[in-house]
Parts: structure tokens; C-alpha cells; sequence
């Protein structure tokens, strides 16, 4: 018999959580402080979700997401983690826009950014702070259906290339594009430009080694290889409820609440079942918009080898300007190289350079395995030779390379359509509405843009666990109040 | 309760969730945001710990009561009295 990955575990829980991206063990980890016993539940063999790294033969050690995040990761993470993670956060200084366009290099603070924007691209001081102020003012809870595209126009009218300078970077971010609501490009922007790009050092697998160790600290009970077959459902006093999984092979674990990490989509039809929700909900459901996904060309360069430096995070594009279009497309030629430098990991020697290309799944999952495999192989070679005008003998010093597809992150992920950026805006109300149609399920991931990415996934972590604490918290006190003593 | 009692509710929770921020000049009819480094995460948190240290709700159509010290006080002050009149 294949052995249980499921042994020792309780049959009941407070909170089941599924999936151990960002937003699943931040989760887990504010519900196991606030006093709930938690179990946490993984279908990978690592814990991290999409926030991952992987290995490969010469000593690399390639991370997926961890390119750049906002300072505001230093905060939740101190918040919500421990002062140890938060204190292995550092800031990148080195942030380039190479294109047709333009030749930018930047720290991407405030003050730097200024700078380009008045001293680079002639705009007006006070124009450029309205703009940031405009930005700053933004809620995730307001309601205004401006696009990105209309307020860059409004503030800035036929500057093609500062709408470029403004948009790429948070394309790659999230995958927003200018048709997108304009919150969704504030609240990202606005969160970058607070103080500039950072990243933990360390790595990718020693941010994630360190949270699974305080999730244990705390009392969760973790568990990886265990893939959830479906949200247990029952009906309680007349009503549906979410009241625990089925693992795979049949296993039943009660809870009296379950947080998914998992996709929105997948939670709500893979997971849960349409028919357990109301049907207005289930065509709101199904009329999410899945946002686009992501390539990514790996390359290893080979022990005692060393390389320039190029800049931490490089915008680079051979198109003429910027197209939301292009840069999702098959033959796209523009792609943000992700260089890590051996600082990255104290006490390594060691260089990777990660190139991330925007792509759409269906141009990957309808090709032939051959011609799969052949543009593949033109990724890399389309990349390579993109690195080979910041670092002209580089192509020597390689001695690893491969490339990802949206293909490969529903591989790992199980994510509909693989994608690597969630939902469009109008996720985030599915999400946040789902324990209001079942009561007992939670969701919290990548929706909406904004509550994607790294900062965006932790936070949005603690906004459902919060809920759940207060339904579970409720609950208990209803309880009492019911059996006075 | 009184509206001073409130602000130093407000502040003491701003000094656990911000702990590099400087509090000693706070203005009270200042917006919290523009003098402080705090985002609508830390608004959240606010609101997360009013709920979990005093079983003060706070809606999110409401969020915008706690601008600035003297809104929160205005707005805050009724809820921790009919709270404690509650309990009388």
C-alpha cells in the first residue's frame, strides 16, 4: 500500500486550509495564532504554491516569483509572520527599461522615479506628484470604473512612452493591462513606489523553509502530497454548508470552516460543485475573465563562472511601443530578465538569470508535442540571444537552460488555463462572496489583480482568515450565549 | 468612555501594528494617511484589532470614519459606550 500522507492527522479541525501558496499559509498561520487548530493540506511535494523554486544538476537553484516585490512585504510580513523573515527582506537598486522607447535605469523609489519622469521624459513636476497623489487616494473597496488607460491618457495626453514606463513593469507584475480598472494598476503601483523593489534573502526556499517552520511553531498541522478530491457539503438546519475534504483515496476530515488557496475557479467547480451554489452565483462564477499566464527561460550559469552586473530586474522589448497585445503573444519580444546575483543566497557563488515572458495558454496547449517541444527550444534561444546584448559571452558561461510554459504552471498549480495571474477585477467578488453562498468555504489567492502577487497574496490571506476568525468566534459565542450556565 | 480615551484606543493599536511610526505628534484632525506611512492594509488591521481586543465592528462602507483621530474618536466613542452600557 502507497504510503499515507495523511496518517496522524485528526479526523476534525477548526480550519482545514488547501493549497500552501502565500495566501493559504499566511492564512494558516493568523488563524493558528488567533487559537484555532488548523490543518494544512498541500497537493505538491513543496510547500509555496507559486511561490516556488526548483533545483537542477551543476548546483542551481532557480526561483520561479521571487523577482521583486513591494516594501510593503516588510510590514505584513512582521505582522504577520515573525521580525526574522521580515528582516531578510532587501531592497533591489537596479531597475532598467530597455526598448525602443527609452533607456531607463532607476532604484523605482518615488524620488528616483521623479526624476526620470521630470529629468528624462520633460513632464512637469507637480504633474507627475498629482499623479502619484491621484494613485495613493485609491481603495481596494472603491467603485470607480475608470481604466488604467483613460487615467493615464487624462494625466498624461499622448505620451505614449510614459504610459509604457508606467505599464510594463506592472503587466509583468500581475498581468493587468490598460482595459483594466484603474485601481487594479494604483494599488500595485502605488505600493511599488512607496519605497522601491525588494526581495528576500535567502531565496525562495529559505522564505518558505522558515514560514513552514513557524506554521509548526504555532501548531498547524502541515501536511504536503495530499491532493483534496472535494469540499465535504452537507446540509445543516435547511442549509447548505462547507464542513470539511475528501482527500484523495477517500479520507474524510471534518472542519468547522475551509480556507482555499486554491483557484477561485477550481474551488468553486472542481472543489466544491456547482450544485451546491445558488445559480445567479454560479454565472457570476463562470463569467470571470482568467487572467493571461506566463513563460519563463531558465539559465544556469556554470559553477566558478561569474557575470556582470546588468541591473536586477531588466525591461527589455523590441517592440516599437507598448501593446498589451504584443506582450502576450506567442512571438513576443518582450521579456523582464531576473538576475540573481550570489547575494541573493549568502554564502553562494552562484548566478541564475530567469527571463519572464507574458503568455497565453491556449497557444501552448494546442500545439503538437513536437512543435511543443520546438518552441520550446525557441524560447531559449529567442532569450539567450536577448541576454547576449547586456552580456555578450554569456552563451560560455551557461551550462543549464530550460523554459516554462502556461502548460507547465497548470502542471504544478492544477490551475484553470495555467494561469499564473488569477482573475480579472471582477474575481475578487466571486472570491470574497463565496462564504456567503456556502457558508463554511473561504477562498482566498491570486483574484482581481490586486490581491495577486506576492504582497497582494499574504494580505489577502489574512483579509479571509480574519472572516473566518470572526465567523468561528461567532459562532462559539452563540453557543455559550444558547447554553448559560 | 471619553473622545481622548478613544484616540489613545486608536494610537495604541497604530503603535502595534506600525512600530516605526512616530506617534508623539500625531495631529488629530490631520488624515492618518497623510502623516503616517500606513496603507489600506493597515486601515484593515485598525479594524481587525477593534473587532479582536473590544468586539467593535467596524463595516467596510465605514472604514472611512477612521481618517483621522478626531473621526475615529467621533465615530468610535458611541460604539465603546452603548458596548458598556451593554454589559451594565
Amino acid at each position: 500500500m502507497a504510503y499515507d500522507w495523511l496518517k496522524g492527522t485528526a479526523d476534525e479541525y477548526d480550519v482545514i486550509v488547501i493549497g500552501s501558496g502565500l495566501a493559504g499559509l499566511t492564512g494558516a498561520n493568523y488563524l493558528a495564532k488567533a487559537g484555532h487548530k488548523v490543518l494544512l493540506l498541500e497537493h505538491h511535494h513543496q510547500f509555496g504554491g507559486l511561490a516556488t523554486w526548483f533545483t537542477r544538476k551543476g548546483g542551481h537553484i532557480f526561483d520561479i516569483s521571487l523577482h521583486g516585490f513591494p516594501s510593503g512585504m516588510i510590514k505584513s510580513c512582521r505582522k504577520y509572520w515573525t521580525k526574522e523573515i521580515a528582516d531578510s527582506i532587501v531592497q533591489l537598486k537596479d531597475i532598467r527599461f530597455v526598448n525602443p522607447q527609452m533607456n531607463v535605469w532607476t532604484t523605482f523609489t518615488r524620488e528616483d522615479y521623479t526624476r526620470v519622469l521630470v529629468e528624462q521624459f520633460q513632464l512637469e513636476r507637480t504633474a507627475v506628484e498629482k499623479f502619484y497623489d491621484h494613485l495613493r487616494a485609491m481603495n481596494f473597496y472603491d467603485n470607480n470604473p475608470e481604466t488604467t488607460g483613460t487615467m493615464m491618457e487624462r494625466f498624461f495626453p499622448g505620451r505614449a512612452d510614459v504610459h509604457r514606463l508606467l505599464m510594463e513593469p506592472i503587466t509583468y507584475a500581475n498581468g493587468s493591462t490598460p482595459e483594466d480598472p484603474a485601481i487594479t494598476f494604483g494599488i500595485v503601483f502605488s505600493n511599488f513606489m512607496g519605497a522601491g523593489v525588494f526581495t528576500f534573502r535567502g531565496g525562495s526556499d529559505s522564505l518558505i523553509g522558515k514560514m513552514v517552520a513557524e506554521l509548526k511553531q504555532n501548531g498547524v498541522e502541515v501536511r504536503k502530497k495530499v491532493l483534496v478530491e472535494k469540499i465535504l457539503v452537507e446540509e445543516q438546519t435547511g442549509r447548505k454548508v462547507a464542513c470539511g475534504i475528501v482527500a484523495q483515496g477517500g479520507r474524510v476530515i471534518r472542519a468547522k470552516a475551509v480556507l482555499s488557496n486554491a483557484s477561485i475557479k477550481n474551488t468553486i467547480f472542481r472543489l466544491a460543485g456547482a450544485e451546491n451554489f445558488p445559480a445567479d452565483y454560479i454565472a457570476a462564477a463562470e463569467a470571470v475573465r482568467i487572467n493571461t499566464s506566463s513563460c519563463q527561460v531558465y539559465f544556469g550559469i556554470r559553477k566558478g563562472e561569474r557575470i556582470p552586473h546588468i541591473g536586477d530586474l531588466v525591461f527589455t522589448s523590441a517592440a516599437p511601443r507598448y501593446s498589451s497585445e504584443e506582450l502576450v503573444d506567442f512571438h513576443t519580444t518582450s521579456r523582464t530578465f531576473s538576475v540573481y546575483y550570489p547575494e541573493t543566497r549568502p554564502g553562494s557563488d552562484r548566478y541564475t538569470v530567469v527571463a519572464s515572458l507574458n503568455g497565453r495558454y491556449p497557444d501552448w496547449k494546442n500545439l503538437s508535442d513536437e512543435d511543443y517541444a520546438k518552441h520550446k527550444q525557441r524560447l531559449i534561444e529567442e532569450s539567450l540571444l536577448a541576454l547576449e546584448k547586456f552580456i555578450p559571452e554569456v552563451r560560455g558561461k551557461i551550462d543549464w537552460m530550460e523554459a516554462a510554459t502556461p502548460c507547465t504552471i497548470e502542471y504544478y498549480t492544477t490551475h484553470i488555463n495555467g494561469t499564473s495571474f488569477g482573475t480579472k477585477f471582477e474575481g475578487l467578488k466571486v472570491s470574497m462572496d463565496l462564504s456567503d453562498r456556502l457558508p463554511g468555504l473561504y477562498h482566498a489567492g491570486s483574484v482581481g489583480i490586486i490581491m495577486s502577487g506576492w504582497l497582494g497574496a499574504i494580505n489577502y490571506g489574512v483579509i479571509t482568515a480574519n472572516r473566518i476568525d470572526k465567523a468561528l468566534y461567532t459562532a462559539a459565542k452563540a453557543l455559550i450565549d444558547a447554553n448559560p450556565r | 468612555m471619553t473622545k481622548d480615551e478613544c484616540k489613545q484606543v486608536v494610537l495604541d493599536i497604530i503603535a502595534d501594528i506600525a512600530p516605526d511610526e512616530d506617534l508623539s505628534n500625531v495631529k488629530p484632525d490631520v488624515r492618518l494617511r497623510d502623516q503616517l506611512q500606513l496603507d489600506s492594509m493597515d486601515f484593515l488591521d485598525i479594524v481587525m484589532e477593534l473587532r479582536k481586543r473590544y468586539n467593535i465592528e467596524v463595516p467596510e462602507a465605514e472604514y472611512i470614519q477612521l481618517a483621522s483621530l478626531d473621526s475615529s474618536a467621533e465615530y468610535l466613542t458611541p460604539k465603546f459606550n452603548a458596548l458598556a452600557a451593554g454589559k451594565g
